[in-house]
């Protein structure tokens, strides 16, 4: 049961799926890469100072764009009421959401990384760092954005409130992962991934809670 | 066990408006029930109410055996070929088969269509084949011949007067005159609050 709903879902998020945004996100998170020295001018330490924090704010607008798609579709389709209707709860159905999103951004983003530090020539610890970074905020993220979105479904105009909350509710990971860059201790990677583990614990409840609420409307 | 559906004293309450309240449906094995009432009564509310999907405003709802719901809307994949959004739903019910159902309500020639490009009457044959496949004994119709033609409303009410006599229970909400085996009939106006 919970395979198949995985299965469904990554199908549905995965890039090049039928129903996600397909590669965007990551097109946009290397075009922001790509755009910040033509901005800053191409003075390669200050790219190499500030690059690690234009890479995590990339990050966090391209964990932004696949909200839209992430619940409201299945919501109008009546996909959670028969789901309902065979015994599988909605924080079910969220916590496999959760994991499929994790899964359908995250990895990508990982690898995208690697071309965007290139671009803006940070050196090997710093890329490091940055990934660290990034395995530990990636799936916080995914879960701040999976609530929102949840929250945000049967909205009119759901999307575009759906990118504003979630900014707020994402600057703890950005503090500590992005934080991390310029400290020696691993503090901040591990703060970003305790915040990342709460999140991720809350978000099938609360996405769930939200999806219920969205029935009694 | 035997299917049975039992619903006491519900009141349904949407925004400001009582729909209606004081409503008892007690179904045992084989019953058929046609819920009529005009636009705006409450029937698609009390379908999704007796479904679990809704909060009765008061009283309660009992069920033994699973229910199948069909209603307008019929969460199928819009991208997908109709064969594979039907397969997901047929993993989750263990069913891997449309068989007879899918004969008899014709969606052979319709699998490798994408479900966006399906009629409405087409679409709701296949939601209706799912609720067959999913062994369901409890069925929750909303408006279930809504887009059906005359050929496959036939159909489908013999499948249900066939479900009935097999033990199983259906409800269903229709404006429309829709023939069940000895049907118990709630006009859901006199329930009006």
């Amino acid at each position: 049961m919970i395979a198949a709903l995985l299965r469904r879902d990554l199908a549905t998020l995965l890039p090049g799926g039928r129903g996600g945004s397909g590669l965007l996100p990551l097109l946009f998170f290397l075009a922001v890469a790509m755009l910040y020295p033509f901005a800053v001018g191409p003075d390669a330490q200050l790219l190499a100072r500030t690059g690690g924090g234009v890479i995590w704010i990339a990050a966090l607008l391209a964990a932004i764009l696949p909200l839209e798609k992430l619940v409201s579709g299945d919501l109008d389709a009546g996909i959670f009421d028969q789901l309902r209707l065979r015994g599988i709860s909605e924080e079910t159905a969220m916590a496999v959401r959760l994991l499929a999103h994790w899964l359908a951004f995250a990895p990508f983003l990982l690898l995208a990384t690697l071309p965007a530090a290139a671009l803006l020539g940070l050196d090997g610890k710093t890329t490091q760092t940055v990934l660290l970074g990034l395995v530990a905020g990636t799936p916080g993220l995914a879960a701040v954005g999976l609530i929102v979105a949840a929250l945000t479904a049967s909205m009119r105009g759901g999307a575009a409130l759906a990118g504003l909350m979630v900014i707020p509710l994402a600057v703890p990971i950005l503090i500590f992962g992005a934080g991390a860059l310029a400290r020696p201790d691993p503090g901040g990677l591990l703060f970003a991934g305790a915040i990342s583990l709460g999140l991720c614990a809350v978000a099938p409840f609360g996405a769930g809670a939200a999806l219920k609420a969205a029935r009694e409307t | 066990m035997q299917a049975r559906l039992a619903a006491k004293d519900i009141a349904c309450r949407r925004g400001e408006r009582l729909l209606f309240r004081k409503l008892s449906i007690d179904c045992v094995a084989g019953d058929a029930v046609h819920v009529t009432g005009p636009n705006g009564v409450g029937k698609s509310s009390l379908i999704r109410i007796l479904a679990g999907l809704l909060r009765p405003y008061a009283g309660d709802v009992q069920h033994y055996g699973g229910r199948g719901l069909v209603d307008e809307r019929l969460a199928l994949d819009a991208n997908l070929p109709l064969s594979k959004a039907l397969a997901f739903w047929e993993r989750l019910d263990g069913n891997a088969d449309m068989g007879r159902a899918g004969d008899l309500l014709q969606l052979a020639p319709l699998l490798d269509i994408p479900v966006r490009y399906l009629s409405t009457g087409q679409k709701k044959r296949a939601a209706l084949a799912r609720l067959i496949n999913s062994n369901c004994p409890i069925w929750l119709l909303d408006e279930p011949l809504n887009g059906l033609d005359h050929h496959a409303q036939t159909v489908f009410e013999a499948l249900i007067d066939q479900h009935c006599r097999a033990g199983g229970i259906a409800i269903a909400a229709s404006h429309q005159p829709i023939a069940l085996p000895a049907p118990q009939a709630i006009a859901l106006a006199d329930f009006a609050a």
